[in-house]
């Protein structure tokens, strides 16, 4: 392997591995909100039945 | 609302720094003259470890105002920030091996400063662990005494290259006569440390966010209002 293929390899990694990381945080975080959103709304209804 | 605002503005904000890191790591930085292109990995890979040890002093930081206060804001921030620093020491674990396979051919070798790093993942792995284990506040406080306890260690492995005698390059500021960059290589090494420093404070924003709607969306089940 040349030294551009080192190079090459290690932004790889960092870019790749920090893109998975901010996707799951903002997959978790839609899922966290809608789970959420559902709770406020199902107690309003019991409320107001 | 305004919080998320700011989120976005930061999130924002470091893109623009990666950019302009990316852009300065591989074209305007000249190559090493003994090293080569291979140098360029240096960039992020200090700008990871730098971070990584701030990431961890906050969690020293938070966890002391934890146990003083026992806010459960103080102890989402030691959590939140331990996941990251994580994240960025794995990084520096990675790139560093890539590094030296073609400078010393080899991957690995139990170097002061590789081995006292990677003790230093190991302990907030450890600390990660027990956060998933154990639940409540008595695990918050257990977790919160041993993240003060493992932050010993980042000075150790902050020291090392000026403590003992390493394979590792020695460093880069305040290294003495011989150590020092040149003024393009500098520059580089500060936007890519503002970059990250940006990324950094955009993901313990993104993860304390989580943490605060768990606690939310729990407190509700329990049949809070």
């Amino acid at each position: 392997m040349t030294n551009l293929t080192y190079l090459f390899a290690a932004y790889t990694v960092i870019w790749v591995a920090l893109f998975l990381y901010i996707f799951s945080l903002s997959r978790r975080s839609k899922r966290l909100e809608k789970m959420l959103a559902a709770l406020k709304e199902g107690r309003k209804k019991k409320k107001s039945s | 609302m305004r919080l998320a605002k700011s989120r976005e503005v930061i999130g924002y904000l470091s893109l623009v720094f990666m950019l302009a890191a990316i852009y300065m790591v591989f074209i305007y930085a000249p190559p090493d003259k003994n090293l080569g292109d291979i140098q360029r990995i240096f960039y992020f890979h200090v700008s990871s470890a730098w971070i990584a040890f701030l990431a961890f002093f906050l969690v020293f930081v938070a966890s002391i105002l934890y146990l003083k206060s026992r806010s459960r804001r103080w102890d989402i921030l030691a959590h939140s920030s331990a996941e990251i620093g994580v994240i960025l020491t794995t990084l520096v674990l990675i790139t560093g091996p890539i590094w030296a396979r073609p400078i010393w051919y080899t991957w690995w070798t139990w170097d002061i400063r590789l081995t006292t790093t990677l003790v230093l993942w190991l302990i907030y792995v450890a600390y990660l662990m027990l956060r998933s284990y154990s639940e409540g506040s008595r695990g918050a406080r257990f977790a919160a005494v041993f993240a003060i306890l493992g932050f010993l260690d980042v000075p150790i492995v902050f020291m090392s290259i000026r403590w003992w005698r390493t394979q590792h390059p020695g460093p880069v500021i305040g290294g003495g006569e011989e150590a020092g960059l040149a003024s393009p290589m500098l520059y580089t090494l500060f936007v890519s440390l503002a970059a990250f420093t940006l990324l950094f404070i955009y993901l313990l924003l993104l993860r304390t966010k989580l943490e605060t709607i768990e606690d939310e969306i729990d407190h509700l089940k329990r049949g809070g209002h």
